[in-house]
């Protein structure tokens, strides 16, 4: 959806619980309790975030891009999208969002999708399923508990007649989103290295990771 | 270095490369594409033709296939959508991966010509023939609550419990259901992604043909899509046929965009 509810922030940098600084390239891995909201910032603008959502309590549960998007009717994410997990229960709730443009229809890049789709050259650049794979084994997982994932700010329309095409994010500096968790979630990120296609205009930058705990 | 900035040579000159493989993507291979198979499906040679199968409405089934073989897929008389999922049968781990698929041929329409790939970057299917073009990789399949939702009080079977009875009984759990791929399903989105039922794009009669091109074990399930408009729930029988069909010197799936002829490089790197 296109609509989106511009907020603005309701909470102090001072009272998060976390707050995590990810370096450009980077994976990060962290927990989420039900109740807790964490915000993930495009501290540069245009910088895709690829993230993916594990029940904390049983890593077969976990985000599920279609039945995110058939629970919701349309292929974009965006304030008031519940993230939906493979067994049909809700996540989180996007809370709030100043972008406007998520996606999650393409995927994270890898050495072998990179390899097909930009030539056998771009083999051995670093990509984000190679974080997610590093990421998730610290928590016991593997490769194939990696699934289709959510692109935050990054912008890939789709046309009716299907085209799909991967163009420059619409972003600014300082855009966020906010999720409200609705079990406890282990939140896996991998902050997008990608080169070859404009997800993050050609230059990944660092982003911030907030979490503050439930209003009482 | 916590962020080593692009210089904007480097930027301008990645750009620069995206902006003609975009372009080569967008162009080239929808014009290089055939038109749909024809209606009605032709006759299969008999002798190539290792099993049939009669798949009820509402019910699954799983298949090896191995490499040079296909699957015909007849959604007979009535409008069924059949959801199919993939794995490699010598390593498991490698799947369907219908966001690579969709990403790397530039399209989320998938009809003759298009090739299905795994998250390995290898392709596991061609599509060798196919009538209408309408299939779905977006919305996945219907679940328990999903079909109480649209048929409350009717007892009704489901696509998510189905390839969770599939792949239970291959000795695989949840953690190995990849996003599935919709076939017969006319779903297309409008300008602001929200998701349509096109239900003229699909006909009866309709099939398609999936060449496998690596060792596979194939799971189906015939329950009705998600958005089909029907109110009742009522699931045709769908036929699928496994047959052997080696591919042509000229294989148009082969040869029709770049993307294709690089993962194709990939399986026979992995076969060599």
């Amino acid at each position: 959806m296109t609509d989106f509810i511009k907020t603005s922030a309701s909470r102090s940098l001072e009272n998060a619980v976390q707050d995590h600084f990810i370096p450009a390239e980077a994976p990060w891995s962290g927990i989420v309790r039900k109740g807790q909201t964490i915000r993930i910032e495009d501290s540069h603008g245009q910088q895709a975030i690829d993230t993916l959502f594990y029940r904390a309590d049983d890593f077969g549960e976990r985000y599920s891009n279609q039945d995110t998007m058939r629970a919701q009717g349309g292929a974009y994410i965006g304030a008031g999208t519940k993230i939906v997990s493979n067994e049909g229960n809700v996540m989180l709730v996007m809370t709030a969002d100043s972008c406007g443009r998520h996606d999650t229809s393409a995927g994270a890049c890898s050495c072998e999708s990179n390899a097909v789709r930009f030539g056998h050259g771009t083999k051995y650049l670093h990509a984000c399923r190679d974080n997610f794979v590093l990421e998730v084994t610290r928590h016991g997982m593997s490769k194939r508990d990696i699934v289709p994932n959510i692109n935050f700010f990054m912008n890939v329309p789709i046309k009716p007649n299907g085209e799909m095409t991967i163009v420059d994010g619409i972003s600014a500096p300082g855009d966020y989103v906010e999720l409200v968790a609705e079990m406890d979630v282990l939140c896996v990120i991998s902050n997008c290295p990608q080169v070859n296609n404009p997800c993050n205009g050609f230059d990944p930058t660092p982003i911030r990771v907030l979490i503050w705990d439930g209003e009482d | 270095m916590m962020h080593v900035r692009r210089s904007p040579e480097e930027i301008s000159a990645n750009r620069q490369r995206y902006e003609e493989h975009q372009k080569k993507g967008l162009e080239f291979a929808p014009k290089a594409l055939p038109a749909p198979s024809p209606l009605p499906a032709p006759a299969i040679d008999a002798a190539a033709i290792i099993h049939q199968e009669t798949i009820p409405g509402g019910w699954y089934w799983s298949t090896a296939l191995k490499r040079g073989e296909a699957l015909r897929i007849d959604q007979g008389d009535g409008g069924s959508t059949v959801a199919l999922v993939a794995w490699n049968a010598a390593d498991t781990s490698e799947r369907l991966n219908l966001v690579d698929t969709v990403k790397v041929q530039w399209t989320t329409a998938l009809g003759k010509g298009r090739v299905i790939f795994s998250d390995m970057g290898r392709v596991m299917f061609s599509l060798i023939e196919d009538s209408s073009g309408a299939h779905d990789c977006l919305m996945g399949g219907s679940t328990a609550a999903s079909n109480a939702a649209k048929h409350p009080g009717a007892k009704t079977r489901n696509t998510r419990d189905n390839l969770v009875l599939v792949a239970g009984k291959l000795g695989l759990t949840r953690r190995d259901i990849p996003a599935i791929l919709n076939l017969f399903a006319p779903v297309r989105v409008d300008d602001e992604g929200g998701f349509h039922w096109r239900g003229k794009l699909s006909n009866s009669g309709d099939y398609a043909e999936l060449r496998a091109e690596m060792d596979m074990i194939v799971g189906l399930s015939n329950c009705p899509h998600p958005l089909d408009p029907d109110p009742v729930y009522a699931p045709k029988p769908v036929i699928v046929t496994r047959f052997r069909a080696a591919p042509a010197v000229d294989d148009l799936a082969r040869t029709a965009t770049a993307e294709a002829v690089r993962g194709f490089e990939n399986n026979a790197a992995m076969l060599a």
